[in-house]
């Protein structure tokens, strides 16, 4: 018997055997550490709502997606895109897009929120991504001041320090966040839809998300303290409307005082 | 004044205290001369006092803010009303401005006041400026009048751009730092500037402050002592007139200082005044508090300067930006020198222009009565290059906002203004000359034979003809009132030689004036009605 386990483990089997023994032990290992992260997220979705969004997706948008959505030359994969990234397109009438051009528009929202969800439902029974964010980010509880201070830093080159927008290259821009919904905001975050980066948990944490909701529906809320704000574009705007009404207004004036004498 | 007592006791208190100013400084002799000084009535005359009643908003309004403003850049944590910045980091100037606006009675007016009436305040001379320019009020002997009013916009540029420069919040900061970096880019002396004025590596500590001098001392009083020597030569030149019947380059045609203009005038300024309050009640202007202070890392999309410096943002912005050459160790910045250089170079050749016309057409003759744009067509297409070249500029400083609101791709947007900037001003210089030159046959026309009635008459003989009626003697005037200047001819000088600078001259003066409509003669005038005794 002691024999027999010398010989065993002196077999050429024996090598195979552990190797294939490693490998079961760290891929099972693996699989189950990266299971639990994405179990963390139970799908929130009914089984009816992945059936119904699969054939929306399938009369919607599978000729540009492709009819597995895994992507064709005009649309990318949705492969992991995550409930989130549909909501955000979908919600904001971003998609269906309308034409092909540097950057989808804002339009009037195409479905009701039920297909709408049933949609993300079935993108994110594909794979896992990022999920439709819950009530607690939403509800700007956070800090409006450090919020501001972190939107400058991180969002204000493209978005504008007031959110107001701005140019990016070749027709591309970054949208005024004038009328932006919290949910919105965080999940473009989480998404990075278009030429926006993603912000993931571990650059802007989920205080810090939290915080810059906080403070742009702060903005959003606020009245323009001073009179009307000239859509908050900043001295181009303020220099035209001085020319044209200011001055302009006071040219008129001299030539009706100029005209009286005569 | 022998019976001076008696009028004191006649008139009252009025009388009274004028004759106590006269019997001890002069008073009626002042007014005497000042008072009974005519000036012509023209709307485009009264843009410059837009200006200066401005300008005397801002010293008012300014003092206000100058009791509440702190310029330091000592950080503090705000702990004021303003929500969305409580427990922010920010400079002791940010917070006060912030202050200000929200914890100060009138606070917010006065800093909105101050700032339109900023921008009021450089446009007015601006326009001004162009009113003088196209009228050639600058030419002999108002040359000098014109460097001082180019000084007085200049230094408006100036007390603006240092007063964008004061809140600190992140527009100015941003603003500053493009600054820097312009002055970092002149070779040689460029670092060692931005290291004197900053105080070490930019932003610093002490950059407020020193702003803060040049914006209440230094650059309001000069824009004073400028404003002073600009009135006091156009009393001692007069004011100028538009041609008309009687009004000649030895007089001037139009009402007393006193009671007329003193009335107009200080009206006038309660107009300007409560046009700047309107909008300012009205209308926000660069609200700091959404900004947030100072802080270097942070770059805001649509950043952009006041517009009166936006035509230099505007260069700098069009010029390509791979324009950097390597001489051994050191860098060329021509992507920065460039638009600085075509910045002050536009800039000399506005202060320079009377001169550089003067020479051209060797006019040494003192003129009064103004040019019509039109009898001037080669200053006036020049000066329609220059607007368009500046305008192209400064819509260059906006090239995101086009973008965006136009729905354009922001590299096409530029490309096409750094075509426009170089194609626009040669198309308007073109156009501007043909059509001054056309309107000039019009009037030539119109004079010799009379305005187009819109009666048509149907002759004996079938033909019709439309009936031109002759216009006054008072409108012809001022449709043949202008010198017929003549190209100057290269002539050789005591020594018998034609210089090259005579050549250069004497091409400049053909160009100035080889395409020209002389006014009508009486002869030609005389012969026009005499064989058109008929319908014609």
């Amino acid at each position: 018997m002691k024999q027999n386990l010398k010989n065993a483990r002196r077999s050429p089997w024996s090598a195979i055997a552990v190797i294939l023994a490693g490998l079961i032990l760290t891929g099972s290992g693996f699989a189950a550490a990266t299971a639990s992260t994405s179990a963390a997220s139970e799908s929130p979705y009914t089984a009816g709502q992945v059936e119904q969004g699969h054939k929306l997706f399938l009369s919607n948008c599978a000729s540009c997606h492709g009819k597995n959505a895994e992507g064709t030359a005009n649309g990318p994969s949705l492969y992991g895109v995550g409930a989130a990234s549909v909501l955000f397109q979908v919600e904001t009438g971003r998609m269906p897009g309308a034409i092909s051009g540097p950057q989808l528009e804002v339009k009037p929202v195409q479905f009701k929120q039920p297909e709408i969800d049933a949609m993300a439902a079935w993108v994110a029974s594909l794979a896992p991504g990022p999920a439709a964010p819950t009530a607690a980010y939403l509800a700007q509880k956070g800090d409006a001041s450090r919020g501001g201070q972190i939107f400058r830093i991180n969002c204000a080159m493209c978005h504008n320090a007031v959110g107001a927008g701005g140019a990016l290259t070749g027709g591309k821009y970054a949208p005024a966040l004038t009328n932006t919904s919290a949910a919105h905001i965080y999940e473009a975050m989480i998404t990075g839809p278009q030429n926006m980066p993603v912000f993931s948990n571990s650059d802007l944490t989920l205080a810090d998300k939290t915080d810059i909701i906080t403070y742009l529906q702060a903005v959003q809320t606020n009245p323009s303290i001073g009179g009307f704000d000239l859509g908050n574009l900043g001295p181009v705007v303020e220099g035209l409307f001085m020319w044209i009404f200011m001055l302009g207004g006071l040219v008129l004036i001299t030539m009706w005082l100029g005209a009286k004498s005569n | 004044m022998t019976t001076a007592s008696e009028n004191s006791k006649k008139g009252g208190f009025l009388a009274g205290t004028a004759n106590y100013l006269d019997e001890r400084v002069g008073v009626a002799g002042i007014l005497k001369t000042f008072g009974r000084k005519v000036f012509p009535d023209h709307w485009s005359f009264m843009l410059g006092e837009v200006a200066l009643y401005s300008f005397l908003v801002l010293l008012l309004s300014g003092t206000f803010l100058t009791f509440f403003f702190q310029p330091a850049m000592t950080p503090v944590i705000y702990d004021g009303i303003y929500g969305p910045l409580k427990g922010a980091h920010m400079s002791v100037a940010y917070a006060s401005t912030i202050d200000i606006s929200f914890e100060v009675r009138g606070g917010l007016l006065m800093r909105q006041v101050h700032h339109w009436s900023a921008l009021l305040f450089v446009a007015a001379a601006g326009l001004h400026m162009l009113r003088v320019f196209f009228t050639g009020a600058f030419r002999k002997p108002r040359e000098i009048n014109w460097i001082v009013g180019f000084a007085l916009f200049v230094l408006g540029m100036a007390g603006g751009f240092t007063g964008y420069s004061l809140p600190d919040d992140l527009l100015s900061g941003n603003g500053l730092r493009i600054i820097d970096g312009m002055i970092k880019g002149v070779p040689v002396i460029g670092t060692w500037i931005s290291s004197l004025l900053f105080g070490g590596e930019f932003p610093g500590d002490g950059i407020v402050a020193r702003l803060y001098s040049l914006h209440i001392m230094l650059i309001p009083a000069l824009i004073l002592v400028f404003i002073a020597i600009h009135l006091f030569m156009v009393v001692i030149h007069k004011h100028t007139h538009y041609s008309g019947a009687g009004k000649r380059d030895d007089n001037v045609v139009g009402y007393p200082l006193a009671p007329v203009y003193v009335a107009k005038a200080g009206g006038f300024f309660f107009i300007v005044f409560g046009v700047i309050m309107l909008v300012a009640a009205t209308f926000t202007i660069n609200p700091v508090w959404n900004y947030g202070g100072y802080d270097p890392s942070p770059v805001s999309a649509g950043t952009q300067p006041d517009w009166y410096i936006g035509f230099l943002d505007g260069a700098l912005r069009l010029t390509p930006s791979h324009l950097e050459v390597m001489l051994g160790n050191y860098t060329l910045s021509l992507n920065v020198l460039i638009p600085m250089i075509v910045g002050v170079l536009f800039l000399v050749v506005v202060a320079l222009y009377p001169f550089l016309e003067a020479w051209v057409t060797g006019d040494k003759r003192e003129h009064h009565v103004l040019d019509r744009p039109r009898n001037a067509p080669t200053r006036t297409a020049i000066g329609a290059a220059g607007v368009v070249f500046y305008a192209v500029l400064w819509a260059g400083a906006a090239t995101d906002l086009i973008a965006t609101n136009f729905k354009m791709s922001l590299n096409q947007v530029l490309l096409s203004l750094q075509i426009a900037l170089i194609v626009l001003p040669i198309a308007a210089y073109i156009v501007t000359k043909r059509l001054a030159l056309s309107l000039q046959r019009k009037d030539r026309e119109i004079v010799l034979h009379g305005r187009e009635s819109g009666r048509i008459v149907r002759l004996p003989h079938g033909e019709y003809v439309e009936v031109h009626e002759e216009i006054d003697e008072y409108t012809r005037y001022k449709l043949v009132d202008f010198v017929n200047y003549q190209p100057i001819l290269a002539r050789p000088n005591a020594r018998g030689k034609i210089t090259i600078r005579g050549r250069i001259r004497a091409s400049m003066s053909s160009w100035f004036f080889e395409d020209r409509v002389t006014p009508v003669t009486p002869a030609e005038l005389k012969a026009a009605h005499s064989d058109t005794k008929e319908l014609h």
